[in-house]
């Protein structure tokens, strides 16, 4: 074998490394800059016929769920059309450890493109911004929710 | 209207192409690798490249098959970055074995037992995602874990069943099978039960105290816990002469107390109880004097000449000076010369023969690892897996920072581990856990909220 073909082998591999690690930052790349790529739905093909189908979303409609404040700070939940759950018991979508919220505290579902919270009969009550909520509520973008010392808002 | 603001909401994608094309690469830059020791040793391909190659290539792909099955939703790098770090650790040993010196490193590196290991690593990975469906299940165990942990980290020291060898008893053996080293499961365990504590407790633990200056002391009596870990660590240190061990068990729990509570003080309090335990020990105990020598003094010709001295670091330290910034090339350098090559130096090792450019790489692909690990922690939705999830990539980046540290000199050197290179049982075992569990957590953090079924009347089914 000669010295080149060495030299040149040993060169190919580095690169080959690299390039495995910069194919890795690639592929997380979506939570370094926001997921752009939506596959949930149907793929390519498919892609043209989606604004026709979905023509209710509109462009001022929360993406996200966010806890801005209390143990679960950071987490972000993307908003489906599946209504989430707030508590303590296990099967929440938010599971809240503390001794201020209930089992089953609230929960938030979408209705007509706005996005609603309703208490379910917690013990420390439900806060939209500085008001008790009492009755379903709508939701604007941005304003927080306090449940327990949980603090979540919706956004974009 | 355009299509993005038209699109449904955003999901976070399964990937599964991804990860099997990453997967694919990974195993073909081992092959390569493989190629590349036997074109430069032999200027032949080596015989059992294919076998090693497709040994792995199966291997991974029914790793892969069950992750697809079990874990769906899971990261999509995980499985691959820690496939090729496996890899190229497989590569090493496999590179120093081939090597006719009779040097003990050469002679005592054995690439089929580790591919073993690596089988029965894979194997306990599948395991685990088959039968933890909800690792939640774990948050009930919180004090049975600490319990194993803790009987696990002293069984070493139970007479007939302990072993000491190189100096540091962290051994047991077991009849017929061989050794084990019970301290790389006993740091599973313990961080389970780390997080199943802090779940519960730390919210005592984030009260304040004292201000002192910038930073808010937490009460005197609430120092209960660290002081009683700093005791245990300490107890590993004096009783086992394990150092690493000591520093991974110590360092885990005060970045658990951290993500927990949020607070600097405990980092500080954590780090002053350390160096002040540590320097009491250098003071009271020989072996550890001695390192801390070998530290600050690798290069004085009296110490290197001294059994246990620096021998062993210098070598590491020449090995990747002559590595430079390409290295040697795979199969060109002599790594054998440095002791241990396999398993504490396999570091200074892969330095020697793919030089800084490859070291930075491989520290690349730790730490994606470890990010990843920390993004499940992010978006996790308990507190429980919070804590788990940061605390089992915490424990992963520490330890590569231990014992790359202790091999570039840049703290005392300490015998633990390289997380999926070094040539041991256990350690392997112990890691493919380990990341059988942050793939579970990842799962359950991407997976879209689970379906509510919506009945007329009041009752909600939950659909997982």
């Amino acid at each position: 074998m000669s010295e080149l073909t060495l030299l040149l082998i040993r060169l190919a591999f580095l690169a080959v490394l690299w390039f495995f690690v910069i194919a890795a930052v690639g592929v997380i790349r979506t939570d370094l800059f926001g997921s752009r790529t939506a596959p949930a739905g149907p793929r390519k093909g498919v892609k043209p016929a989606k604004p026709v189908a979905k023509p209710k979303s509109k462009k001022g409609e929360p993406r996200q769920l966010v806890v801005t404040g209390g143990p679960l700070q950071g987490t972000t939940i993307n908003l489906t059309e599946t209504p989430i759950t707030i508590g303590r018991a296990n099967d929440a979508t938010l599971v809240v450890s503390d001794d201020y919220a209930s089992s089953r505290h609230a929960r938030l579902f979408p209705q007509d493109g706005q996005w609603i919270v309703e208490d379910l009969g917690s013990t420390n009550g439900t806060y939209l911004d500085r008001s008790k909520v009492t009755r379903p509520t709508p939701v604007p973008l941005g304003v927080p929710i306090r449940v327990g010392k949980t603090v979540i808002e919706l956004r974009k | 209207m355009s299509e993005v603001a038209a699109e449904p909401v955003p999901m976070p994608a399964k990937r599964r192409g991804a990860q099997l094309v990453m997967l694919a690469l990974a195993v073909l830059v081992v092959m390569g690798a493989y190629a590349n020791v036997g074109l430069a040793m032999d200027g032949a391909i080596p015989s059992g490249m294919l076998t090693y190659g497709l040994s792995l290539g199966g291997l991974m792909l029914a790793a892969y098959l069950v992750l697809a099955k079990f874990a769906p939703w899971a990261d999509p790098l995980i499985l691959p970055l820690v496939t090729l770090i496996n890899g190229l650790g497989l590569v090493m040993i496999f590179r120093l074995s081939e090597s006719d010196s009779n040097l003990p490193s050469a002679r005592l590196a054995s690439p089929n037992s580790q591919l073993m290991w690596t089988l029965v690593g894979i194997v306990l990975f599948s395991v685990t995602l088959i039968f933890l469906r909800d690792h939640r299940a774990l948050q009930r165990l919180t004090y049975t874990a600490g319990a194993l942990g803790l009987i696990l980290l002293v069984s070493p020291l139970i007479p007939f069943l302990g072993q000491e060898i190189n100096g540091a008893r962290i051994w047991i053996g077991i009849p017929g099978l061989g050794q084990l080293q019970p301290a790389e499961f006993a740091k599973l365990a313990l961080v389970i039960f780390f997080a199943g504590y802090l779940v519960a407790k730390r919210d005592v633990l984030a009260l304040a105290g004292r201000r002192l200056l910038f930073i808010d002391l937490p009460r005197a009596r609430d120092l209960g816990p660290v002081l009683i870990t700093w005791g245990v660590s300490l107890g590993v240190l004096v009783m086992q002469k394990d150092l690493g061990s000591s520093l991974l068990l110590f360092g885990t729990f005060i970045a658990l107390l951290y993500i927990a509570t949020q607070r600097v003080s405990w980092v500080i309090i954590g780090i002053l109880l350390f160096a002040g335990g540590a320097v009491l020990a250098g003071l009271v105990f020989d072996h550890v004097q001695q390192r801390f020598e070998v530290f600050l003094n690798p290069s004085d010709p009296e110490l290197f000449d001294r059994v246990g001295g620096s021998a062993q670091l210098m070598q590491g330290l020449f090995a990747m000076g002559s590595g430079g910034i390409l290295g040697t090339g795979l199969g060109q350098g002599h790594p054998e010369l440095i002791p241990l090559a396999f398993s504490d130096f396999i570091f200074a090792a892969t330095g020697e023969e793919l030089g800084l450019t490859g070291l930075m790489a491989l520290l690349m692909l730790y730490a994606l690892v470890v990010q990843r690990g920390l993004r499940t922690s992010l978006a996790a939705r308990d507190p429980f897996s919070k804590l788990l999830a940061g605390g089992l990539s915490f424990i992963l980046a520490w330890q590569v920072f231990i014992i790359v540290g202790g091999v570039t000199n840049l703290i005392p050197l300490t015998g633990l581990v390289t997380p999926f290179m070094s040539q041991g049982g256990s350690a392997l075992l112990a890691n493919w856990i380990l990341i059988a569990l942050l793939v579970r957590m990842s799962d359950a953090a991407r997976k879209p909220p689970p379906q509510a079924i919506q009945n007329e009347g009041m009752t909600q089914v939950f659909q997982r």
